[in-house]
């Protein structure tokens, strides 16, 4: 019999500009609250696994492992999780096998990342080097270059315009204007996103996430040890899944679609003994707006071509059939790269719970999903999470 | 990030030089999946037979976007265009060259060559309209 795994508790730091404060400062305060919150004293915690990616360049930090586990007040084994923008969900994946396995009770995951203390430039190239850096960045291609191309190819394929993909960052925007924790807590139009500055063809400012500062934590514990200690641990990490995809975009079989990230979700699925049509709500990486599209079209909601009007048609928004990105999604919430999947985790857990501002919007919900996609998803990690009724 | 002048990397310089040279290649697989190097194996099949083979005299535009925001290398190289292109069996992403993006269009025939960045004077692989 396999372990199931409890998300005992989470935290996570406002997401926006704090260019001051390093990452092992935020990362601290993150694991703190989620401490805090799961009610576990720090000297049970068996493994940490934290995310981070760019910490050697944006602060010329290797070695994160046991300087998070510091920060945080454990002394365990600890290890620094890159994966790109996937970071802090391949952390808790790698949490969630430790504890399935019987190798560990409590484990402490999460992710930080400090990219404001860097210029725009610089954050832009910080980034790039997780494309391919032979056949990709010496072209001059830049992340919004990149999912640029996807959605060039997304419109060429199915069709679609900039003001179809205008609706999902206004959406977002929207989710996130109560959202005390996030980035822009700011409405915006359709008009602002299309007459925004252009940053890169057909993306205007406004259909890119943030550079963010920020942290994510969380406290995953087995079944067992939740009972053994009486925790109010209501969720339930049911699903795990992960993949990966041709390394350079240019070399996938098709540029608009992402079959890590399907992949991912099959393996999430099975593993929960669900399928897409039990999912109530879920938070998907949408790095850029075309993300969006891509995600739920890979995670089995639409037929490829077919996600795009979604947000436009009122779908997934709060009041839609299928919420997408309740908590503001990377677009208005933010997206420090190594904290976003445990930032995921963290707004769903408490959206599941009943102690989100938004929880309103999902009241009789139980099962929720979390995408986290690294690169152009060349890899995808997608979890399930339920909660008890 | 380059590591300087001198310094070359194998099957990247190799590719560039070939172009060059007026003979571009590319690596295919017994079952026609086409590669760029370095590759010792085809990772859709496993097969581990890869024969260089010669880069068709042009390819097709697949993807485009102009980019306003560039990386600190490519600082005085923007704006510009990167595209995929495919040659038969195998793509290639590259920079534009001697072409309008207003005038571009999805399935527009180009040669591939090299050229030098303004901002460093690094090599790059570009593609100019047929």
């Amino acid at each position: 019999m396999v372990n199931s795994v409890r998300v005992a508790g989470v935290g996570m730091t406002p997401f926006g500009k704090s260019p001051e404060r390093t990452a092992r400062e935020m990362f601290a305060d993150a694991a703190d609250e989620a401490f805090e919150d799961a009610d576990v004293p720090r000297e049970v915690v068996d493994e940490v696994f934290y995310g981070n990616f760019m910490g050697t360049f944006a602060e010329r930090q290797g070695h994160q492992g046991p300087m998070a586990a510091e920060a945080a007040g454990v002394i365990a084994p600890s290890t620094r999780v890159e994966s790109a923008c996937a970071s802090a969900a391949t952390a808790i994946r790698s949490g969630v096998n430790q504890i399935r396995g019987g190798q560990s009770d409590v484990v402490l995951i999460g992710g930080a990342e400090r990219m404001t203390n860097l210029s725009t430039p610089e954050g832009t190239e910080a980034l790039a080097a997780a494309a391919d850096a032979l056949w990709e960045v010496r072209s001059g291609i830049t992340f919004p270059g990149a999912y640029s191309l996807m959605a060039n190819r997304y419109f060429e394929e199915f069709g679609g315009t900039r003001e179809d993909l205008a609706h999902i960052a206004v959406k977002n925007h929207e989710h996130a204007v109560d959202n005390d924790l996030a980035q822009f807590q700011m409405s915006i139009d359709v008009e602002d996103v299309l007459e925004a500055t252009m940053v890169c063809s057909p993306f205007g400012l406004f259909d890119c996430s943030p550079m963010s500062d920020g942290a994510s934590a969380a406290v995953l514990v087995s079944d067992e040890f939740a009972e053994e200690h009486d925790l109010d641990a209501p969720v339930e990490i049911t699903g795990s899944g992960q993949h990966s995809d041709h390394f350079a975009l240019a070399d996938r079989a098709s540029i608009p679609e992402t079959p890590a990230a399907e992949r991912a979700a099959k393996m999430a699925y099975e593993d929960a003994g669900i399928g897409p049509e039990d999912v109530d709500f879920l938070e998907v990486h949408d790095c850029f707006t075309i993300a969006e599209v891509l995600a739920l079209e890979a995670l089995g909601f639409y037929e490829p071509g077919e996600a795009i009007t979604a947000a436009r048609d009122g779908e997934t928004w709060k009041d839609g059939k299928l919420p997408v990105n309740l908590s503001g999604g990377l677009k208005a919430k933010g997206h420090p790269v190594g904290a976003t999947g445990g930032a995921q985790l963290s707004e769903l857990t408490k959206l599941l719970r009943g102690d989100h501002v938004n929880s309103d919007a999902v009241e009789d919900a139980e099962v929720a999903l979390a995408h986290n996609a690294g690169g152009t998803v060349a890899s995808c990690v997608v979890h399930v999470l339920e909660v008890d009724e | 990030m380059s590591n300087g002048d001198e310094q070359r990397d194998s099957g990247y310089d190799d590719f560039l030089d070939a172009i060059e040279d007026g003979e571009p290649y590319y690596l295919e697989s017994p079952s026609g999946n086409g590669w760029l190097p370095p590759r010792i194996v085809d990772p859709r099949t496993g097969e581990r037979d890869l024969e260089e083979a010669d880069l068709p005299e042009t390819g097709e535009v697949v993807a485009y976007t102009t980019h306003y925001v560039a990386p600190p290398d490519f600082a005085d190289d923007a704006p510009y265009v990167v595209a995929i292109v495919e040659f038969g069996p195998v793509r290639v992403t590259g920079q534009l060259r001697d072409t309008d993006p207003d005038d571009m269009e999805i399935g527009q025939e180009v040669e591939i060559g090299v050229d030098r960045k303004e901002s460093d004077d690094e090599r790059l692989v570009v593609f100019y309209p047929v």
